[in-house]
């Protein structure tokens, strides 16, 4: 009977073990979509272009992710990218002239959209939209516009 | 040449054969599974020399693997000052493939084998036939036991592998490597999505757990009952189990990240 009893303490031992393995990969290593619901409030702007930028992609403000990208959609009467953004609840203060950038980490990293702070009383609430964005920088374009503007350069 | 015909049909038959044998010991086996609840005892104790003692072999690779990754990683991705993303590179791979698939291979040799060669060896011994005689069902008492611990086993070392796999990453990158350790969880946190990358690894050692015992308690029945034939079966279960993990990996894989 001891036998058994030892048994079954390493049985439990191990299936803890197991299941505490499957919580630290889920917690430590990975972000759960079930635990960041962001509570909040959502946001529409266009951009011209919004490159990369995937749903799930980080508001920042100064640095500091204030939400999260919720859709990316086509407006089909002005050809503009329609980003709705979900802006966490505690942050309530963010004026309404607000303006938008996506920028990227890093050199080849995710993409983002950056909040530049306006100077009005007025805040952001469910439904506003940005008016002031910029959209993504377009490597190819980019390069394509450097070269265009070079071989100007030598006529 | 006739011959040769006739064997190639032969040989056809028996493996077609073979498989509906299998599915018909696999549907007796499942039909048994409900029997075991008034018994937990019968689990346990399979759960003990399946999944406890597998722990060892499972503990030491996943370490090693996941700092052996960490090594060679790093060694392609600082030429491109991108050793940041080592965190990243480890734990998809991990979670993703090297956890479900090391396992499950690992699974076969350690306990796969010697399900089989037990199993074999009470029908050799006729120690099935006996309890057939007492009015036992071997399915019930024997089989079905050995099939749900290996089910619930496999998901569980899976787990145990990659965790440690990473763990075993961290601190080759951290301590010798000089990674930075902010860098190194914030950058696998942003990559790794729990529900695309963990669950349907969780999804892959489920499947390949659910293969590699029904080989295995399998082959060990269905043995030719000698000395002889519980070796042949043996083999067998191991080159089977491997096949069978790794083409369905292709498939899973095809199917949820394809």
């Amino acid at each position: 009977m001891a036998k058994q009893r030892i048994i079954e303490i390493w049985v439990g031992l191990f299936v803890a073990a197991g299941f505490a393995a499957l919580f630290g990969l889920a917690m430590q290593v990975s972000n759960i979509p079930v635990f960041q619901t962001t509570e909040g409030y959502d946001v529409t702007m266009r951009f011209e272009n919004v490159g990369g930028l995937r749903e799930r992609a980080p508001v920042t403000m100064s640095g500091v992710r204030v939400g999260r990208v919720k859709s990316i959609a086509l407006d089909e009467r002005t050809y503009e990218a329609l980003v709705t953004i979900t802006i966490e609840s505690r942050f309530d203060r963010i004026p309404e002239d607000t303006s938008a950038s996506i920028f990227t980490s890093g050199l080849l990293g995710e993409q983002y959209i950056a909040l530049d702070a306006g100077g009005t009383d007025w805040y952001l609430e469910e439904g506003d939209e940005i008016a002031l964005t910029q959209g993504a920088l377009v490597l190819e374009r980019l390069i394509g516009r450097f070269l265009t503007s070079m071989g100007q350069g030598d006529d | 040449m006739l011959g040769f015909f006739a064997l190639l049909g032969r040989k056809t038959l028996d493996s077609f054969g073979r498989l509906g044998r299998a599915t018909l010991f696999l549907l007796r086996a499942l039909a048994g599974l409900p029997s075991l609840l008034p018994r937990p005892t019968l689990v346990i104790q399979q759960l003990y020399s399946i999944g406890v003692l597998s722990l060892l072999i499972i503990v030491v690779s996943g370490v090693f693997v996941g700092m052996v990754l960490a090594l060679q990683g790093y060694n392609t991705l600082v030429t491109f000052g991108a050793e940041q993303s080592l965190g990243v590179l480890v734990a998809l791979s991990l979670l993703r493939e090297l956890g479900p698939v090391v396992t499950a291979l690992l699974f076969a040799g350690r306990a796969g084998s010697a399900l089989t060669a037990e199993i074999g060896l009470m029908k050799t011994t006729e120690q099935l036939s006996g309890m057939e005689m007492m009015a036992v069902d071997p399915m019930k008492r024997v089989v079905a036991p050995r099939l749900l611990a290996g089910f619930i086993a496999m998901p569980l070392l899976a787990a145990i592998f990659s965790f440690l796999g990473i763990m075993g990453a961290y601190v080759v990158s951290v301590a010798t490597l000089g990674v930075d350790d902010g860098a190194f969880w914030s950058q696998m946190q942003s990559a790794v999505d729990f529900r695309e990358d963990v669950m349907n690894g969780v999804i892959k050692s489920l499947v390949f757990g659910f293969v590699a015992s029904w080989i295995a308690v399998f082959e060990g029945y269905d043995c030719e009952p000698t000395s002889e034939g519980v070796s042949r079966a043996t083999t067998r279960t191991v080159v089977h189990t491997s096949l069978a993990v790794l083409g369905l990996d292709f498939v899973l894989t095809a199917v949820m990240f394809g």
